[in-house]
């Protein structure tokens, strides 16, 4: 057996899309290192997040998809790298500064909270009040108002299904939860999302819908990057694939120029990327 | 084959919806219900039963008797509303209620500087109780169940156990016992006052951000600190407005008892658990609304004062009020698992 064997080609970029891949990355990771008492989490780690695209992080369990992802969003503090939105570098002290800075994570344990209604969680830490002094003085919430944005970022969505924003999430399926979870982030202006294992949870029916959901944000403009076990969702959904490996980049592959097996065999070191011309 | 299982499953989607689960939805979807049926049923029963219950002397005295433990369960239903409770309810009273006293009797302190000093000792206590459970991350049963018997060692030992008649006590610790009569219907200052705290708290819980976040920490509170919502710093104010609320119900105990006394209220505890429960707020957290507090209370009274004036004795009474608490927190159960 030759070394050919156990190479393949790079990925490149996704034909047609050339376009976006000549901007500047609207996020990007120069070798992140973090390390948890003698265990390395992330040995230099390398990531570019175009404009309006969904990058797929894969991985076998502890390569770093996670820890690679709480770096991006504020939740972990790398300990050398440098992380740059726009080609300008941030640090982030905590998630909210990752929020702040337009990257909305949606956790893999939902954020959602069940007794509150749809309005109220989409809104959730960042209401609205009433205008004049009913609500400078008085504090009074604009919940007509909230209510009815609410219903438009779930329309927009494409989510026919939930009608009455005043209901419950707690009586929301699992897909409806996940969709509220992913409007909560498109909603605000955010630049980036962050999905983790979005259709873990969910059945065929509603992984589909969540997926489409995922594609008609990124049309909209949003980039995003999803972390997914679900091989089968990531080739459909993503434009690039990040594949981590024993907490390194083993490199970036597109959909099209790799089948599912060669993504998997490299994901779990049974091939190599060749290295890049 | 897929066009019978979609109209067998059609079928039994609107089996489902039987009057029984349509009540249960009405309940889960309006928890003050359940609590206003049954303050309805207990008036019916005793208006048939006694015929001086449903006077207006009679209403007026059962208000009257309401108002401190109704107060007191303002406080209780936001610490339970968080998943908490606060065994130290009744010993913050009666501390801040000997305090207030004291220094106006024995200190010669104007009412308003004494009253003002009750306040703000009460608003510590409550304060403290939130920072161990913020901070020190210890169960509120157990904060509270500590702070309980030190409150209450304060009290007795900064009272000498001694009671201060109100004669002794300017007029302003006083004023929440006076009040006016509108045709037979005598009202309190002190009525007037847990009304108003009804009001303030009820707004600050529906209209405002803070009361979303209330229901949002008490719910699931690791989605909340996902979401933004500063958790510690809700429930520190939890237990501190809290505080502040038990003044204002010792302020009201010394008007309704002429004096202040270090054993007053000796199950105010209870009470006001009893109140918050029977009110249809969830001891899980997250779920209730204020007003089903006020019903809760009225509804214990209710029981108390028109069984005493049917003659019924006093133990039976009580057990009473122990089968209604059982019974509510299993229609809270039987509710909770309401389905769409």
């Amino acid at each position: 057996m030759t070394t050919r064997d156990l190479e393949v080609a790079h990925g490149g970029i996704p034909v047609g899309k050339e376009g976006i891949y000549s901007q500047q990355p609207i996020l990007s990771a120069r070798k992140l290192v973090i390390t948890f008492g003698r265990v390395v989490g992330l040995d230099g780690v390398d990531l570019d997040l175009y404009p309006g695209e969904i990058l797929a992080v894969i991985g076998d369990n502890g390569a770093g998809k996670s820890t690679l992802i709480k770096c991006l969003t504020g939740a972990y503090i790398p300990d050398s790298g440098e992380i740059l939105m726009n080609g300008r570098q941030v640090h982030f002290r905590k998630p909210q500064d990752a929020r702040m800075a337009g990257i909305e994570t949606v956790y893999q344990q939902l954020a959602v909270v069940p007794a509150l209604d749809i309005a109220s969680n989409l809104y959730l830490a960042r209401e609205e009040r009433r205008k004049g002094p009913l609500g400078s003085v008085f504090r009074m919430l604009d919940k007509k108002g909230m209510e009815r944005r609410a219903g438009q970022a779930i329309q927009r969505l494409g989510i026919q299904t939930i009608q009455n924003m005043g209901q419950a999430v707690e009586t929301l399926s699992g897909g409806q939860r996940q969709a509220v979870a992913v409007a909560r982030a498109a909603a605000f202006g955010s630049k980036v999302v962050v999905l983790d294992e979005p259709t873990a949870a969910l059945g065929v029916k509603e992984s589909g819908m969540v997926l489409d959901m995922i594609k008609q944000l990124r049309d909209g403009g949003l980039s995003i990057i999803l972390i997914s076990h679900n091989m089968p969702h990531v080739w459909e959904v993503a434009d690039r694939i990040h594949i981590q490996r024993l907490g390194a980049l083993a490199g970036v592959i597109t959909p099209q120029s790799h089948d599912m097996g060669e993504g998997v065999a490299i994901m779990t070191g049974a091939k190599r990327l060749a290295p890049s011309a | 084959m897929s066009n019978t299982v979609t109209s067998a499953a059609a079928e039994f989607a609107r089996r489902q919806h039987s009057p029984v689960q349509r009540v249960q939805h009405q309940l889960h979807a309006r928890p003050w219900l359940s609590p206003l049926f049954l303050l309805f049923v207990a008036f019916v029963v005793f208006f048939i039963a006694t015929p001086t219950f449903l006077t207006a002397n009679s209403m007026g005295i059962l208000l009257q008797q309401t108002a401190v433990v109704a107060t007191l369960a303002v406080g209780q239903t936001l610490v339970i509303l968080t998943a908490g409770i606060d065994l130290s309810v009744g010993a913050i009273m009666v501390l801040t209620m000997m305090v207030m006293a004291s220094l106006a009797r024995d200190g010669g302190m104007p009412g308003l500087l004494a009253l003002l000093i009750g306040f703000v000792l009460a608003l510590a206590a409550g304060a403290l109780n939130g920072f161990l459970v913020t901070r020190i991350n210890l169960p509120p049963f157990i904060v509270t169940l500590g702070t309980l018997s030190v409150y209450t060692a304060i009290a007795l030992l900064y009272s000498g156990g001694e009671s201060i008649q109100a004669s002794h006590l300017p007029g302003l610790l006083n004023v929440l016992g006076e009040g006016f009569a509108i045709g037979g219907f005598r009202l309190t200052w002190g009525i007037v006052v847990m009304v108003i705290i009804y009001a303030v708290v009820g707004y600050a819980l529906s209209q405002t951000a803070w009361g979303r976040y209330v229901y949002a920490v008490g719910d699931d509170p690791e989605s909340a600190r996902l979401s933004g919502v500063p958790s510690k710093r809700i429930l520190l104010a939890v237990y501190t407005v809290a505080g502040l609320i038990y003044a204002v119900a010792a302020w009201e105990l010394i008007g309704r008892a002429g004096a202040a006394t270090p054993n007053a209220v000796p199950d105010a505890n209870l009470q006001s658990i009893t109140a918050v429960v029977i009110g249809g707020t969830s001891l899980f957290g997250g779920r209730g609304v204020l007003i089903g507090t006020l019903l809760g209370a009225l509804i214990v009274q209710t029981l108390q004062f028109g069984l005493s004036q049917m003659g019924v004795d006093q133990q039976w009474r009580v057990l009473a009020t122990g089968i209604l608490i059982v019974v509510a927190v299993a229609a809270d159960q039987w509710i909770r698992k309401v389905k769409s």
